[in-house]
């Protein structure tokens, strides 16, 4: 069996758990849109499960069959039920420390298998994610039943964000076909020579802030700005691709920290404690925000090349 | 007229901006772009479809969500809570600290902590609040001041030590991407050069909360 047929296999099991999801979207009388959603991860499903067997184009139409059902507000969360407290409470007084170990090893196993196998890193998570549920599973003797509950409640609370971040790297793809990257250098590079690596990471690191502040969403000005600067002003140069992109992440991430429209981290808190001023989160924020902007820069510059 | 192109740019800068339905306006990007460039419906569509497919690795996150509603429903955030409220005799700042180290590790390890509303609300800012109002009275301003830190610095904590974890989606979302541009990064890789950046995010904020006791121990 090669790595690829083996991952084959973790994403028919993505597949299957997104298929609970859309069994119990289904039956969630209380939800208005249970019909769009159970749909939403029914498609998921089946493009995990079995997509290996369809043609691209048919992917391509679903893909647009759920756009139209998000476009028309036909995907939604739903009434999820919620973790019991009591029982929560009760079990974590027994278990204690003991309910982090799952994820310990989730992420030491992870590591494990992608720097000392040929099996790679996606392998590992699948195999660790495996292996840290089925120990989940002892510690907190857990059934079956509790087990797909658990799951179907994971997989419908993340709803459409969690196909956000797969589309965008899609985007990319397109992107690429299109030579979008190639028209938005050329474009820069009438005005910043290409070449000068310094000027080329500052760039791409400022790029990454301000167009995460404008759009609140650093993932999405990652796939675009990456295509744009990223590639062609600081990789096709000799940088390193790993260090611009864990980097460029979290310069983008800074510009988060600065955004109003990233209302989740710095308008939820204002709401939740009731706050008298709607931007002292953000005023918080900044200058370490700047800071560490600043230093990533040289990080990068330093790192890359 | 290339410049037709770079409509997907557009689309999605205007429609995150305007807060439009995140999916539709990401597939309208996709769509858009492929028409702008010449392509066939047919051929745009193929395209999606196997951009689609091969960025499946980023979605790999999913597979932990069973585990991770397992020691959830079994009380993981609780415990959490039950260990965090046992520190006591703390400035602000310090406790700031404490909890800004728990959420970068935790964060590694791929732990969420829904941080605002499990932690930062009903703990962190009630217990610095009480450690910095000791020698005075806190007065609204202050008040303020010390919530919108307690949120800050779970932000700090989360943002910037959440690509430790190798199977986040946003360095699933990394890896995918770079190999559809053209280069093969592993996730490995990209965990390794995110840890710079957490050490020295926990240094500088570190030192930053640490400055934040000052206003409360000055003697008016």
């Amino acid at each position: 069996m090669n790595v690829n047929n083996i991952l084959e296999l973790f994403y028919v099991l993505i597949g299957i758990i997104m298929i609970f999801a859309s069994i119990e979207s289904f039956r969630d009388k209380e939800n208005s849109a249970c019909i769009g959603t159970g749909l939403f991860w029914l498609i998921l499903g089946l493009i995990f499960a079995v997509g290996k067997y369809l043609p691209n184009f048919v992917i391509g139409l679903l893909i647009i069959l759920i756009g139209i059902l998000s476009l028309m507000k036909q995907i939604k969360v739903g009434k999820i039920k919620e973790v019991n407290k009591k029982l929560a409470e009760k079990s974590a007084k027994r278990l204690g420390g003991w309910l982090f170990f799952p994820s310990i090893i989730l992420a030491i196993l992870s590591i494990l298998i992608s720097e000392f196998t040929k099996l790679g890193g996606q392998v590992g998570i699948g195999i660790a994610s495996v292996v840290a549920l089925i120990i989940a599973m002892i510690i907190s003797k857990a059934d079956v039943k509790t087990t797909y509950h658990d799951s179907e409640r994971m997989v419908r609370s993340v709803g459409t964000a969690g196909i956000l971040p797969q589309l965008l790297a899609t985007l990319g793809v397109i992107f690429t076909a299109s030579g979008v990257g190639d028209i938005t250098s050329k474009t820069i590079s009438g005005i910043f020579p290409v070449g000068n690596h310094l000027l080329g990471v500052v760039l791409y690191c400022v790029a990454m802030a301000i167009f995460t502040m404008i759009m609140g969403n650093a993932f999405a000005a990652f796939a675009v700005i990456t295509a744009g600067i990223g590639v062609p002003f600081i990789v096709a140069q000799g940088g390193n691709p790993a260090v611009v992109a864990a980097i460029g992440m979290t310069a983008g991430y800074c510009g988060t920290l600065m955004t109003p429209m990233a209302a989740n981290f710095n308008s939820l808190p204002v709401a939740l404690m009731e706050m008298k001023d709607n931007l002292g989160v953000i005023k918080q924020q900044v200058p370490v925000a700047l800071t560490l902007l600043v230093i990533q820069i040289i990080l990068m510059y330093v790192l890359a090349f | 007229m290339e410049y037709i192109r770079l409509i997907g740019i557009i689309i999605i800068i205007l429609g995150f901006a305007f807060k439009l339905d995140t999916i539709a306006v990401v597939v309208a990007a996709a769509l858009a772009t492929g028409l702008a460039s010449g392509m066939s419906i047919n051929h745009v569509l193929t395209i999606i479809g196997k951009g689609f497919m091969d960025n499946r690795m980023v979605s790999l996150f999913f597979l932990t969500l069973p585990m991770i509603g397992v020691v959830e429903s079994h009380g993981m955030k609780q415990a959490a809570v039950n260990g965090i409220s046992k520190i006591k005799n703390l400035s602000a700042g310090k406790i700031f600290n404490i909890y800004l180290a728990i959420r970068e590790i935790t964060d590694a390890f791929g732990i969420a902590l829904s941080g605002q509303v499990q932690f930062i609300r009903p703990l962190i800012n009630p217990m610095a609040q009480a450690a910095a109002s000791i020698k005075q009275p806190l007065t609204e301003k202050q008040i303020d001041l010390i919530k919108g830190r307690a949120a800050a610095t779970d932000n700090f904590g989360n943002f910037f030590a959440q690509n430790l974890f190798i199977a986040s989606s946003g360095v699933l979302l990394m890896a995918s991407t770079m190999k559809s541009l053209g280069h093969n990064v592993s996730p490995a890789n990209i965990v390794l050069y995110s840890i710079p950046v957490a050490v020295i995010t926990f240094i500088i904020v570190g030192y930053y909360n640490i400055r934040f006791d000052k206003q409360f121990n000055s003697d008016k």
